[in-house]
């Protein structure tokens, strides 16, 4: 039987009349990442609060490293890692100094230095906090979550407002705490954060789990080749109609927003060729065509009808 | 709530980080340390007695009998007008303390009586005519019974209240609004030592303060230091700590700066006004007196003079001792009670 790092059963949140979190069952696997995948305001960021102990469950049962919150909520304490969204941490003092701050809470830490390289900033580590960039920031406060050698690590949105290059740092770092055998629970609406990081996916929309296995598994769930989206030129639009796009070979979703039409194919060589036939035909010009592999941004359009970045 | 006793490593460094984040803002040093120093060296000076101020007398061209005798006395200084009108105007003014009119042997007198410069005055007009004999006087001389040892001790207290409040309900409510609270909650630290911490700081600092505020006033303003330091630092101690106290409880709710500071001003205006800082509250309606003398900053300020100047030991300062300790005790008891983690 597989270790579980953390199993959450039938959680839900109540803020009044809404419910942030409406009964997500969320299990970790010993060394595996799950992420949380959703627009914001998904409720992910309750669900990851509830499990790292700030917010009470109004229902379901938590078991975080084979213990609950009321009976040893030090214990927990003492073998998690957390980043929140949005801490930004004392401006005065240095990147080393607030490594120790943090480590003087624990029974055991790892060497400082070793965590300070582990994150990039052993150059950085007598700099001042005010004086880092936000990907260093960013990095600092996971320093802060590795220092004690934790089983398991929660990352609330780790990439949010950062460069494409910070951002691929901040992976590298969980990819390498991953090799480490350590466990990750991300919540993230980054769909290529997501793909790269995470064994598996929970994705949420309204509180609730929408879709969930392995990102590969998830993406095969929409039985597509590929996506096409089609850009008309002026006028073109109103000469394409769903059904006759729908009734195309291969073509078995279609959606229209805006200016584009986006077509989900399960042939794509078949689909697109009988595609610019019929374009010829009703007379519509192109701005562009294009063609992409399924994504899990792509899996979530198709369940909701909504982006992920909408939000 | 987990185990209520400090630890100390996460204590020590929790205090570290505290004190290097105050250090290291030279604007955050200055107010705390340097501002009071200013204040009261300004103030100080300012109200330093020196010579007595003559009387100013007014009267018309002329010379009658009286003149010389007032031109003489070095408490009078004699303004000669040319008009009725221009006299009468100077007086009204508040220029002239009184006219001395008339061509007889002895003034008429025009003065507004409920004036003390005006009483003053006439009093000093009898004694340069011979119509009043002085009496013996013995002059008070000795240190502590200046405008400015009144006002010293009372600056002490408004600082150890101005640092206190601030230093701990800003540095939490900045804390809660960069969510740093909340990440400090979900590590094994304990929240007592988290509070702890900010006491300490406290009292570090409260040590520099006083010391520098102290030995300031007692060098440079000649402030006489009566007391028993032991009772003195005390006292200083309690009164920080109290301070703090009540700055945590200022502090536990709310969740911006903007609203700790209006929460913070809301605290310490009654004190400013109240408390006896610059003047003594005795001036105030016999009503309020009571509820004036349980604020906090009043019974600090109160005992900050009776050990100054009085050379008070704790017998003499009981009454303000027991209000201090209930402002200690109360404030942080609700604090922690509704203090908001996350």
């Amino acid at each position: 039987m597989t270790q579980l790092a953390l199993k959450a059963t039938g959680l839900v949140k109540r803020f009044g009349d809404l419910v942030a979190v409406n009964g997500l069952d969320l299990e970790v696997r010993a060394g595996t990442c799950l992420a949380l995948l959703g627009p914001n305001g998904a409720g992910k960021t309750t669900a990851i609060e509830m499990i790292e102990g700030l917010q009470r469950p109004d229902e379901g049962t938590i078991e975080v490293l084979g213990r609950t919150w009321k009976s040893d909520a030090n214990g927990i304490r003492e073998r998690i890692g957390v980043q929140l969204q949005e801490t930004r941490l004392q401006e005065k003092v240095t990147a080393r100094e607030t490594l120790t701050l943090f480590a003087s809470f624990y029974d055991e830490t790892r060497d400082l230095d070793e965590v300070l390289e582990m994150v990039g900033m052993t150059e950085k580590k007598d700099a001042r906090v005010e004086n880092l960039s936000g990907g260093q920031h960013q990095r600092l406060t996971l320093a802060c979550a590795l220092v004690s050698d934790p089983d398991l690590l929660f990352l609330d949105e780790p990439t949010t407002g950062l460069d494409p290059q910070a951002r691929r740092r901040v992976w590298e770092i969980v990819e390498t705490f991953k090799s480490g055998g350590g466990s990750v629970l991300l919540t993230t609406h980054y769909m290529e954060e997501a793909e790269r990081l995470a064994d598996e996916v929970v994705i949420v929309d309204a509180g609730k789990m929408i879709a969930r296995g392995t990102p590969a598994s998830v993406i095969g769930d929409l039985h597509a080749d590929s996506i096409v989206e089609l850009f008309p030129k002026e006028g073109g639009l109103d000469r394409l109609t769903d059904a006759a796009l729908l009734a195309l070979p291969g073509v078995t979703e279609v959606r229209r927003e805006g200016a584009t039409y986006t077509l989900v194919v399960d042939d794509t060589q078949a689909s697109v060729a009988s595609l610019l036939t019929h374009l010829n035909e009703v007379g519509v010009e192109l701005h562009s065509l294009q063609t992409h592999a399924p994504t899990l941004e792509d899996v979530f359009v198709a369940l909701t009808g909504k982006h992920l970045r909408d939000g | 709530m987990g185990n209520p006793l400090p630890r100390w490593p996460e204590l020590r460094e929790l205090t570290r980080h505290r004190t290097l984040a105050f250090l290291r803002q030279p604007e955050a040093v200055f107010w705390v340390f340097a501002f009071p120093m200013v204040l009261a060296a300004v103030l100080g000076f300012a109200f330093q007695g020196g010579e007595r101020a003559p009387s100013v007398v007014g009267m018309l061209a002329g010379d009658p009998a009286w003149r010389a005798a007032l031109e003489a006395d070095e408490l009078i200084e004699v303004e000669v007008y040319a008009t009725r009108e221009e006299a009468d105007q100077r007086l009204r003014g508040g220029h002239v303390d009184l006219l001395a009119l008339g061509d007889g042997e002895r003034p008429d007198l025009r003065l507004d009586p409920v004036r003390a410069e005006a009483e003053l005055a006439r009093l000093r007009v009898l004694v340069a005519i011979g119509e009043l004999a002085p009496l013996e006087i013995e002059k008070v001389e000795e240190k502590g019974s200046r405008y400015v040892d009144f006002l010293f001790p009372g600056l002490l207290g408004m600082n150890l209240m101005g640092t206190g409040l601030w230093a701990i309900g800003f540095a939490v409510a900045d804390m809660r609004q960069r969510k740093v609270l909340k990440r400090l909650l979900v590590t094994p630290m304990r929240r007592a030592s988290f509070l702890a911490s900010f006491m300490l700081s406290r009292l570090l600092f409260l040590f520099g303060e006083v010391v520098l505020l102290t030995a300031f006033g007692v060098w440079v303003l000649d402030i006489p230091l009566r007391a028993n330091l032991l009772v003195f630092g005390a006292l200083c101690t309690l009164g920080a700590v109290g301070f703090a106290g009540l700055g945590l409880l200022a502090a536990s709710r709310v969740k911006t700066i903007e609203g700790v500071s209006g929460m913070l001003n809301l605290v310490m205006m009654p004190m400013w006004l109240g408390s006896g800082v610059f003047f003594t509250y005795e001036r105030f309606p016999e009503v309020i007196q009571p509820v004036l003398r349980a604020l906090p900053l009043t019974a600090l300020n109160d005992a900050l003079r009776a050990t100054m100047l009085d050379g008070a030991g704790f017998g003499g300062i009981l009454p303000e001792l027991t209000v201090l300790v209930i402002w200690t005790v109360l404030p942080f008891v609700v604090a922690l009670k509704i203090f908001r983690w996350a």
